[in-house]
């Protein structure tokens, strides 16, 4: 079997210009940030990320390297909406997608199923509808005629998720109380990619946990990265928390040119190792 | 404050878990401070059976102070997002979310001021309010209510009000249901002929005027308007445990 490790900066080289990029996790819960941080040093632009937002979209605004966001939300939790996001929003400098928060799973799930649209009533009624003109609905076929939400499939080029443990071959593990929705990600992209805090052998990771966790198999990702610390400064559960400080410190950037330059320098253009080392002093 | 001392805050607790009284076996999901003490109100004294979560992905079996981390023994069952979603489409869930702008049928902003192609103010997105409002009961909490809050149309439409459901048809809108809007000044609800906000109570301390003053819209005003209902002694105590840091008594502008 296919022994898929790799780097992130491999992972990356994958995501050319204007490509639609899938990132899984949830605001700022468990985030592939070592995949964002690589997308930011590989300089691609005119991205499209879909996602449950969080820092992923807001650095990517913040660095002018995505042309479009398709969300839920964009949220970093313990800071109810993503400033970098905010300030992209009000100078309208990024085209938005903005979905109800169910309506984006069953887009996702649509992809994954190789399907056009998947239906609900969610959206019916609301401005959701008018601000996405390109949404339609459709009628049930069958008796009752009930006009239906037809929610357009989130196909992505690339996804990236990070999981807590993963095997060389591609299996992985979700250790946290919540699975988000990584696997759908990857099933809805032509392309996946997987980071861990570790990489184990099989047998560690079938019995580091019930089986219930491994979240991912093999056949959903072409590569694996072993980045330990790589969901930072989002949460990991049960590896680490979020780091609130960090996200603080990330946040106020958002209002200060001259402090977004200096995080940019310190954090981001650096490779993912002086990134922990400068996290850790 | 003393034990004795009953505050709006306390009235407006009391209120909010009116809202889910006779709910039963159903998920309740309140979004933010007082939303969150009164529904823990609720689970306490009248309504036990509501199922509820710790805001992330455990159901627990009781209702726990705010602020307050479960342990393993207050556990009784799993809800990560996935589920969330699974029990809102099922529809057995009521939400008390809370409103930037709400309209005189119920229309609820919580996504932005001003156009959505070029707003003035990002506020949190549409987030889930368009999936609940259609698919099970919803209720509000407007903790500062002005004219700036309770507005004659909202700047976009999340949750949905009972004027765009009607256009809907009976299908489409036959799972939707605003139940109530708790604000630091009334109880409100949209029992009239045509579901426009109605003045169901008054708080104790607030006049018929102020409300109207600070209202962006034509109210329907009942003859003969309650005044909401006081916690008693024993609800204060509940209250008290629930609240040890008074969290919502910093929440409710007076």
């Amino acid at each position: 079997m296919t022994d898929k490790r790799m780097t992130v900066d491999e992972a990356v080289a994958e995501v050319s210009d204007g490509m639609t990029v899938g990132i899984g996790g949830w605001g700022s819960r468990r985030k592939p940030m070592a995949f964002i941080r690589a997308l930011v040093r590989k300089g691609v632009k005119d991205l499209t990320v879909v996602s449950y937002g969080g820092p992923d979209i807001g650095i990517l605004c913040a660095t002018g390297q995505l042309k479009k966001a398709v969300y839920g939300f964009v949220s970093l939790d313990s800071i109810p909406l993503e400033p970098h996001f905010r300030k992209a929003r009000q100078n309208a400098t990024l085209e938005a997608v903005e979905l109800d928060e169910g309506m984006f799973l069953l887009g996702l799930r649509a992809a994954a199923q190789r399907l056009p649209f998947l239906p609900t009533r969610a959206g019916l009624g609301s401005d959701v509808l008018e601000i996405n003109p390109h949404i339609k609905t459709v009628r049930s076929p069958y008796d009752d005629g009930e006009e239906l939400v037809a929610v357009p499939a989130l196909n992505v080029d690339v996804a990236f998720v990070h999981m807590n443990r993963a095997d060389a071959l591609g299996n992985g593990q979700a250790l946290g109380r919540d699975p988000y929705f990584d696997n759908l990600f990857c099933m809805a992209a032509k392309k996946a990619f997987m980071s861990c805090e570790k990489i184990v052998s099989t047998d560690e990771l079938v019995s580091g946990g019930p089986l219930q966790s491994l979240l991912i198999n093999r056949m959903m990702v072409s590569g694996v990265v072993e980045t330990p610390g790589g969901a930072h400064f989002t949460e990991c559960p049960p590896d680490y928390g979020r780091d609130e400080k960090f996200q603080r410190e990330y946040a106020a950037t958002a209002k200060d040119e001259a402090a977004w330059n200096a995080f940019r320098a310190k954090y981001l253009e650096v490779s993912e190792s002086e990134y922990q080392k400068a996290v850790a002093s | 404050m003393s034990i004795g001392e009953v505050t709006r805050a306390d009235v407006c607790a009391l209120a909010i878990a009116e809202c889910f009284r006779d709910d039963g076996e159903i998920m309740v999901s309140a979004m933010g401070t007082s939303p969150s003490l009164g529904a823990r109100l609720a689970k306490s004294t009248f309504e036990p059976d509501l199922l509820m979560t710790d805001g992330f992905n455990l159901l627990l079996r009781r209702a726990l102070p705010l602020g307050v981390k479960p342990s393993d023994s207050d556990v009784e069952g799993w809800m990560p997002f996935g589920a969330v979603f699974e029990t809102l489409w099922w529809g057995r869930r009521h939400v008390m979310m809370g409103a930037s702008q709400i309209d005189q049928f119920g229309n609820q902003n919580i996504a932005c001021i001003g156009s959505w192609q070029n707003p003035k103010a990002q506020l949190l997105g549409v987030r889930g309010a368009p999936g609940n409002t259609i698919n099970h009961v919803t209720s509000y909490w407007v903790p500062n209510h002005n004219a700036r809050a309770l507005v004659a149309k909202v700047d976009m439409v999340s949750g949905v009000g009972y004027d765009r459901a009607a256009e809907l048809g009976p299908k489409g809108s036959r799972f939707h249901e605003i139940r109530r809007v708790v604000t630091n000044l009334g109880v409100f609800d949209f029992n009239t002929p045509d579901h426009r906000m109605r003045l169901v109570s008054l708080h104790p301390g607030v006049d018929l005027q102020q409300v109207v003053d600070n209202t962006g819209f034509e109210l329907v005003i009942p003859d003969g308007v309650d005044t909401t209902p006081v916690p008693t002694p024993e609800i204060i105590g509940v209250l008290r445990e629930l609240d040890p840091q008074g969290y919502a008594q910093k929440e409710v502008v007076v």
